[in-house]
């Protein structure tokens, strides 16, 4: 295996694929719920769950932990693994965006809150339906940008 | 009140885009060569393959790049004129500026003078890589 995979100064932790993928369908329905009600503290327990995935990983989410609880149990095939960084990332984007989302809802502004969680829950949406990973389309691009 | 208009709008939106996504992940494309772009040895820091050679680019924060590498990296022990070459993106901006990728993975097909004939975003097929590998001479 390669050595870009496996840097060494990178904790090698390796999670259940499934898991992240599942915790994206709740978070999809959290978020929808958030954008159709314009609910502050939907969008607030949100933000806390993508911030505890996005520092400790997605597996030690209130989502995540329904997962390995309820679901895992009930799953018959062997698990897949999967790196912890990708689905880490995409926890800290769902982060930033519930954040914009959450000072908009403060300073009165319900565009501001209803474009973030827009992008949000597209994310999510977009990880739950189609399993398409963020870290892989932003992170280069991104990277390109801030280091011009 | 209850608004489901922007609710409407986000799920076909996100809809259309994952369909338009997932119809290209992976599809081996040769109309995204730099012209006049030459990949060498000195830039890619090993030998190239005799005939082919997939220059695969990668970042941490991508869970198909691992499949990637281990797709091709198995292909290639059975072709020994075909070399696969893997490469951290974060580390090689200037390179990933230069050939204009923009998402991880994406391998591109070389040949043997370094010349892009080639490039798939995403994880390609097996069937889709060997294809690829005859056309090149």
């Amino acid at each position: 295996m390669s050595e870009i995979l496996n840097k060494p100064e990178v904790a090698k932790i390796y999670i259940d694929a499934r898991g992240p993928r599942f915790a994206a369908s709740i978070t999809t329905v959290v978020l929808a719920i958030a954008l159709v009600t314009q609910n502050a503290w939907v969008l607030a327990l949100q933000g806390m769950v993508f911030l505890i995935g996005a520092v400790r990983g997605p597996q030690f989410t209130p989502y995540g932990l329904i997962f390995k609880s309820l679901i895992k149990p009930r799953l018959m095939k062997e698990a897949p693994t999967e790196d912890v960084r990708p689905p880490k990332f995409a926890q800290a984007v769902g982060f930033l965006f519930a954040l914009v989302g959450l000072i908009g809802a403060i300073a009165g502004s319900s565009a501001v809150f209803t474009v973030a969680v827009g992008f949000a829950l597209a994310a999510a949406f977009l990880n739950a339906a189609f399993n398409f990973c963020l870290g892989c389309e932003m992170y280069l691009l991104g990277l390109r940008f801030a280091t011009k | 009140m209850k608004n489901y208009l922007p609710l409407a709008i986000v799920l076909v939106l996100a809809t259309a885009y994952g369909l338009w996504w997932k119809r290209g992940e992976g599809a081996i494309r040769s109309n995204k060569a730099i012209p006049g772009h030459r990949l060498s040895e000195q830039v890619l820091g090993e030998a190239l393959g005799s005939r082919a050679t997939m220059v695969q680019f990668s970042s941490a924060f991508c869970a198909p790049c691992r499949a990637t590498h281990a797709l091709l990296s198995q292909m290639v022990e059975t072709i020994p004129d075909v070399k696969h070459i893997h490469i951290d993106a974060e580390s090689h901006l200037e390179l990933v500026r230069q050939l204009d990728i923009r998402s991880t993975p994406t391998t591109i097909f070389i040949n043997k003078d370094g010349i892009e004939v080639g490039r798939a975003a995403g994880t390609p097929k097996r069937e889709q890589v060997l294809k690829a590998l005859e056309a090149i001479h």
